[in-house]
């Protein structure tokens, strides 16, 4: 537990009515010794965040939260078929958790048969006796708070005297998380996992606003957040951009920062479900049915993966499905989580896939995994300074901004070019470029990636607010569609 | 006091209530008893300005799977929040326990948060003046409370509905949705309490057909999200079984259709494409938190600068644009916005010209405006309310032409219906959109749909080239649920109302060609 984080594990909390609201723990408890149906699942998520926002080297908004959720499954399972109810409600006393269960057990009744029903897992499952939670059941929970920025705090506030003095503006968030996730079923399984999550947001504009630059990162505990670090990246990127550069539409050399990698691979993670491929209504569908699963799609030994062990960027290594969808089911709910390579050596090795979808699809079960990482060949060692210095004539991204899908036969997403897009020539950043709007599938990329640096921790500044632990190394592509020019500056 | 459940005091505008009461669970609780106590400890250590609100926001999620249920959850969430500002720097907490010691507790948390902050604020934080408006109460307008409909009705009819697509050959899946939101909100700055609830929908359905060559296309209905009840899917507002009964045919002829060649086109945009670059190219380029740089490093800024206000040519003169939080059934609409304010219309685009901008109090009393038009909104109770969008619709012709009339005066162009893909620059510059169906127009007369088509364009240029906006029958009023603004994200939703335009010379892709 971090200096800024308190706990309130035992003490409980006295409502409106004088009624006591206890932990999460004996609220998961009381829920399951409340259930009639035939199954049950509950899950208790306790959630703190801070949160500070600037803007022209000054604080906007600011704030702390805390939020307490309790989500109940019910689970009818019935000659016509398995029906299922969810409610998830917030801020329940513990007079009110019998309400809870019931109002699921009614939407159970009333629901029609779900396709995805399976057998609960217990604690005698092979897929969740694996699994080596990080906190213990019965830990006190633990909550973040406003001191978690306070190193990060005073130095942001020095970066603002040297931004006003250097006729600079900054701009940017900040934002710190510990969610803790309780999870129990009423075949015996109890499963916390305590997430810290938290990303700093950096901005910085001329004084006229006619040059900006971007950094960002995540951090678990804001410890290891260097301000100073981030804002000299930012005054060299303003200082590239002191000479301006029109280039018009095209197909470019470009080379990608870690960052902006991972916001185009994210989204081709998030639109990798097996459901929708064997539906045949997906990028990585099969003409005639089936899926790409084994098919190359990048020459260069490319390997995408998730781990929830993956140092600096663990996260929860067992399923927490709240409510079941095209690519989760809420009867995989404490399925252990491991490794996972979704590209290996180039070539589609495994689509995000329920215990449902795995049946239908005849490959391994492979569910969504809360990080992503990117490795190119194992003597990928160059950095982006590294790539810079080998290109010829090349631009150079900073960030990819609006990103939406527009095509999902190819994949085709469009975006923009965001606070800093520079002209790469003869191995040197020569200046400073107009913005571009893209149009570009990540897939179809990865066809076309040439060079791969090293792999870094980086932040996905578009997906940010979803996703934030990833690993990814910058990336050269070939023709990478600028399809039209924007005046954003 | 007991809270009142009839439409109250409604000074500022917003649609007469229909009669309901306000969730009894929510309204019963002793709000202004925990509003007290959080007012009285912020001001005893030494806020100049506090607030309180609490609220309950439930929600349902259906989804269906090719007629099976896919997804059913229930959402509860309940809370409370204080908002402070303390020698002239913010301060902000939330709660999930409603008592009378937890506000107390937010409201000393938040002043502890401005004291952290201040070390970092230069600019004084003051608030526009409102009037305070005693005791008050608003409800939306609706007929039926979608969460007094039982889900066994509520999937019997998204399955009938998903059957009849099924039913077709040229359709191979369906999905069905149906989001519901009951929001009921309690706000209380010791010159106003205001006491609000809000009802809105949005059933979605989407067809997909597969064809053996492994190109699929899919189409789905253009029912826009409304603030209407569970009557909205009965024949009150929109007549989904018409909708649904041309879907197949439409779709089929969408598999069939050529692709488009990529090059200038005139287009006549049907609402319910319109509304998405309305949303996109005005809406957020005239909230003016957001072209004073306070969203620089998130959601961006704006082209559209206070220097420009009252001489920027946005579009052509045939252009007027309101921005409203009163129009009947708007997601946006609302009694008084989350910091006291009486819901207002005013106008953003006269003649084409810039004349407005969205507002909250403290934005206001930054500018000069004087008084907030009402744009404040948190979508959580863990949330700080921030500037979020109006209603912004653009306004019909008076007598103006019919949406075929408008197609008439085409030679060669393309008429569009239904939104899908959208995005735009930092600063509201550059938008690419695609939609749902592409019509290619021949001499006048629509002559098959077309595939693969996107269309880009600058703002100004993009709005200075429309020739004509359609009259009130070709009026339609869009949105969205899902707007997101600010750090922490936030989502809200938010209307906008068009006639069918007309516009000369835009630049249309071919997807197909841009993804080769």
């Amino acid at each position: 537990m971090s200096p800024h984080q308190s706990t309130s594990g035992s003490t409980g909390t006295t409502s409106v009515s004088g009624s006591v609201s206890t932990g999460p723990q004996d609220m998961v408890e009381r829920a399951l010794a409340a259930a009639r149906s035939d199954d049950c699942i509950v899950i208790a998520d306790e959630t703190s965040a801070a949160n500070l926002r600037w803007a022209g080297n000054t604080l906007t908004t600011n704030g702390v939260s805390r939020s307490r959720q309790l989500t109940v499954i019910a689970i009818s399972r019935r000659t016509a078929g398995t029906s299922v109810g969810v409610v998830s409600r917030a801020g329940v006393r513990d007079d009110q958790v019998e309400d809870v269960v019931r109002e699921a057990e009614q939407a159970a009744a009333d629901g029609s048969p779900v396709e995805d029903a399976q057998p609960l897992l217990g604690p005698d499952d092979d897929a969740a006796r694996k699994i080596s939670p990080v906190a213990r059941w019965d830990d006190p929970v633990a909550s973040t708070e406003i001191g978690v920025f306070s190193g990060f705090a005073a130095d942001l506030g020095g970066a603002f005297q040297a931004a006003q003095a250097g006729e600079r503006k900054l701009y940017g968030y900040a934002e710190h998380s510990l969610n803790c996730t309780f999870l129990g079923t009423s075949t015996g399984l109890r499963l916390r996992h305590d997430q810290p999550t938290g990303k700093v947001e950096l901005n910085a504009k001329s004084a006229d606003l006619a040059r900006s630059a971007w950094a960002g990162c995540g951090t678990r505990d804001f410890t290891d957040v260097d301000v100073a670090s981030l804002d000299a990246a930012l005054q060299q990127r303003l200082g590239w951009a002191r000479r301006k550069i029109d280039l018009p539409p095209g197909r470019y050399e470009t080379l990608l920062p870690p960052g902006a990698v991972a916001d185009l691979l994210v989204y081709m993670y998030w639109s990798a479900g097996a459901k929708d491929a064997l539906d045949g209504r997906s990028v990585f569908s099969k003409p005639g049915g089936g899926t790409r699963v084994g098919e190359l799609l990048s020459g260069l030994p490319l390997t995408l993966y998730s781990d929830p062990a993956l140092p600096g960027l663990a996260c929860s290594p067992f399923v927490t499905a709240h409510a079941s969808r095209r690519d989760a089911s809420v009867f995989d709910n404490g399925l252990g989580l491991q490794h996972t390579d979704w590209i290996r050596d180039g070539e589609l090795a495994a689509l995000i896939q329920t215990r449902h979808t795995a049946g239908l699809s005849g490959l391994p079960v492979t569910p969504g995994i809360d990080n992503l990482a990117l490795a190119g060949p194992p003597d990928s060692a160059a950095s982006l300074e590294d790539l810079v210095g080998r290109t010829e004539r090349g631009l150079l991204l900073t960030t990819l901004w609006y990103i939406r899908e527009v095509d999902p036969q190819t994949l085709l997403l469009t975006g923009l070019t965001r606070d800093g897009i520079y002209l790469v020539e003869n191995g040197e950043v020569s200046g400073a470029v107009n913005n571009f709007r893209f149009n570009e599938s990540p897939v179809g990329m990865l066809g076309r990636v040439a060079e791969v640096g090293a792999t870094v921790p980086t932040l996905p500044r578009e997906w940010g607010d979803y996703f934030t632990r990833c690993a990814m190394p910058p990336v050269r592509v070939e023709g990478f569609n600028m399809s039209s020019v924007s005046q954003a500056s | 006091m007991e809270p009142s459940t009839d439409a109250g005091t409604r000074p500022g505008g917003g649609e007469p209530g229909t009669g309901h009461p306000i969730d009894p669970e929510f309204a019963s609780m002793p709000l202004r008893e925990f509003a007290a106590a959080a007012l009285q400890r912020a001001r005893e250590l030494g806020a100049e300005h506090a607030d309180f609100r609490a609220e309950r926001i439930r929600g349902q999620e259906i989804g269906l799977s090719d007629g099976h249920l896919e997804t059913l959850m229930d959402a509860d969430e309940l809370g409370l929040a204080v908002r402070v500002v303390l020698d002239g720097t913010w301060g902000f907490a939330a709660a999930v326990d409603l008592s009378p010691q937890a506000a107390v507790r937010a409201a000393e948390e938040a002043i502890d948060v401005a004291r952290v902050a201040a070390a970092m604020n230069t600019e004084r934080i003051e608030l526009a003046p409102e009037p305070g408006y005693g005791d008050v109460s608003w409800v939306s307008a609706y007929e039926q409370d979608p969460f007094g409909v039982s889900v066994a009705d509520k999937l019997a009819l998204l399955s009938d509905w998903s059957g009849r697509l099924m039913a077709s050959p040229v359709i191979d899946h369906v999905d069905a949705s149906l989001v519901q939101v009951r929001e009921c909100k309690f706000y209380a700055d010791g010159a106003t309490t205001a006491l609000q609830q809000r009802v809105r929908l949005h059933p979605v359905l989407t067809a997909v057909a597969v064809e053996p060559s492994g190109r699929f296309e899919t189409m789905r209905t253009l029912a826009p999200p409304a603030g209407r009840g569970y009557e909205y899917l009965t024949g009150t507002g929109w007549d989904f079984d018409a909708e649904l009964a041309r879907l197949p045919d439409l779709l089929a002829e969408k598999l069939a259709a050529p692709a488009v060649e990529a090059g200038r086109y005139d287009l006549v945009i049907a609402p319910s494409n319109l509304w998405l670059v309305i949303h996109e190219s005005i809406g957020h380029a005239t909230e003016l938190d957001r072209v004073l740089g306070y969203e620089a490093a998130y959601a961006g800024t704006s082209f559209a600068t206070l220097d420009k206000l009252g001489s920027l040519q946005y579009g052509s003169p045939v252009m007027r644009v309101t921005g409203d939080r009163t129009v009947p059934h708007g997601l946006s609409t609302v009694g008084y916005d989350d910091e006291g304010v009486a819901a207002q219309s005013w106008d953003l685009i006269s003649g084409g010209v810039l004349s407005g901008y969205q507002l909250d109090r403290r934005i206001a009393q930054l500018t000069g405006f004087g008084r907030s038009n009402g744009c404040a909104f948190a979508d959580s109770p863990g949330h700080m309310p921030i500037q979020r969008m109006a209603n912004v619709s653009l306004q019909p012709a008076e007598d103006g032409p019919g949406t075929e009339e408008l197609i008439a005066g085409v030679t060669s162009g393309i008429y569009i219906e239904g939104d899908k893909s959208w995005s735009i620059d930092m600063q509201r510059y550059n938008f690419q959109f695609t939609g749902q169906r592409f019509y290619k127009i021949t001499n006048g007369r629509l002559d098959g749909q077309l595939r693969d088509v996107a269309y880009q364009a600058t703002t100004t240029d993009f709005w200075n080239s429309m020739e004509a906006v359609g009259g009130p029958q070709t009026y339609v009023l869009g949105g969205a649920f899902n707007c997101g603004k600010g750090q922490p994200g936030q989502v809200a939703p938010v209307s906008h109302g068009c006639p069918t335009a007309l516009m000369r010379g835009v630049r249309v892709l071919n997807t197909a060609e841009e993804g080769a």
